[in-house]
């Protein structure tokens, strides 16, 4: 029998999976209807934290999953602000978690729609992926712990969402504070409209759902649990269905759309992630939601994946889409997965005391 | 019955001390939970793992009630 959370998350999952591949037709680049750390990048480009001109532009699929995720916790009762969980832990696993995905080109959720449009470079990342989520479950399950968080005032958990709104306003009214591509994939974009009312609904639903690309397969791992892997597969019928249709089903590991067949190098970016993730609670997406809910601990993680992205850039980690990764970026990846083996080690040892 | 206190954990660390707390206690116990995430997650758990759940609201969150 399929569950009520099962078919609410299947819907998330549809619904997601749709509104990337029009989003691609309406101007997004290939199989990035939706990327957090993609977007999230561009975003920091914009912001002028990055100089690479083509990756710059103030992202509103972004803005719109924080603020749909952010009105539909107010109106549900959801919203919470909280924090004091490892801050600082969690900026560095972020600032780690992007390095890997721009290693990658992309995060969890864009790997899933890369598979959806033929690309099997994903699939190495989704065995990467995998792999980081099965390291990240058994320091979960040896005691593996980021600490309690406290509640917080109602002003700190609505800190992120104003801000966002901030950004937003100041986008549409005096759009020249920020840099914009004006080539490459950040001047690749739907209509900001469309792009915004995408990330409204996939924000509104994910709330609900509790939608998240790590936390599917680290359920099954860790408690036999199928529910939230049912999103992740839907965004996958989903996208594969859409680009069948429109005709950008192209099977096969090179002259994919942003992407590279660096195997070894998918795999580790993408096990950085997996690991990443399940040890901050959630993929990239999760925790933009966690953030607008009124986590201070997941806004955290948010400005570490952004300072990971300009880091990226500025330093030359992130990978180009036909050469593939750059010795800088293999060396900050395996020094990242260094980095959050200790930590999970010694939180884990710290957690069973 | 012990209770389990897992206010302030995000998912999915209520399931597992959830999951721990019931290898040692095989009657059942009571779980705090302070968010609906966690609620969902452990009543969700124990269910698979046959046990009946009763959930009240209680301060800043719900107490879940876990049974044979």
């Amino acid at each position: 029998m399929i569950s009520a959370d099962k078919g609410k998350l299947a819907l998330t999952g549809v619904l997601t999976g749709a509104a990337a591949v029009v989003l691609t037709l309406l101007g997004n680049p290939g199989n990035m209807g939706f990327c957090i750390a993609c977007f999230l990048r561009d975003t920091a480009g914009a912001l002028h934290l990055h100089t690479t001109a083509t990756v710059e532009y103030v992202r509103p699929e972004i803005i719109g999953i924080i603020l749909g995720a952010f009105a539909m916790s107010v109106m549900r009762r959801d919203f919470r602000p909280s924090g004091g969980s490892s801050p600082v832990l969690r900026f560095v696993i972020g600032f780690i978690v992007m390095i890997g995905a721009l290693v990658f080109l992309g995060c969890p959720l864009r790997m899933v729609l890369r598979l959806g449009g033929g690309d099997l470079n994903a699939l190495t990342g989704l065995l990467g992926f995998t792999a980081g989520i099965g390291a990240g479950c058994l320091f979960l399950s040896s005691g593996f712990t980021l600490g309690r968080a406290e509640r917080q005032s109602a002003l700190e958990g609505a800190a992120f969402p104003s801000l966002t709104i901030i950004v937003y306003v100041l986008f549409l009214a005096v759009p020249a504070l920020f840099l914009f591509s004006e080539s490459g994939p950040g001047s690749m974009h739907a209509p900001a409209a469309a792009s915004l009312l995408a990330g409204l609904l996939v924000g509104i639903a994910a709330e609900r759902t509790r939608l998240c690309m790590a936390g599917g397969i680290r359920d099954i791992f860790l408690i036999r649990d199928f529910t939230l892997i049912t999103g992740f597969a839907a965004i996958f019928a989903a996208s594969l269905a859409g680009n069948l249709l429109t005709g950008s089903f192209h099977l096969g590991f090179t002259g994919q759309p942003v992407s590279h067949p660096y195997h070894l190098w998918n795999f580790l970016g993408m096990f950085a992630v997996g690991l990443g993730s399940v040890m901050l609670g959630g993929c990239p997406l999760r925790q933009l939601i966690l953030a607008a809910e009124g986590s201070s601990d997941s806004v955290f993680a948010v400005f570490g994946m952004i300072a990971g992205a300009a880091a990226a850039h500025n330093f030359q980690l992130a990978s180009a889409a036909d050469k593939g990764p750059t010795v800088g970026g293999k060396i900050a990846l395996v020094a990242g997965i260094i980095i959050l083996a200790a930590i999970a080690s010694l939180q884990t040892y710290r957690g069973r005391k | 019955m012990i209770v389990l206190d897992t206010s302030g954990y995000s998912c999915p660390e209520p399931v597992i001390m959830t999951k721990k707390a019931l290898r040692d206690n095989k009657e059942g116990l009571c779980v705090i939970v302070d968010n609906r995430a966690a609620k969902e997650n452990v009543a969700r758990y124990a269910a698979a793992v046959g046990y009946n759940v009763e959930t009240e609201a209680e301060g800043n969150g719900w107490k879940l009630t876990i049974s044979k």
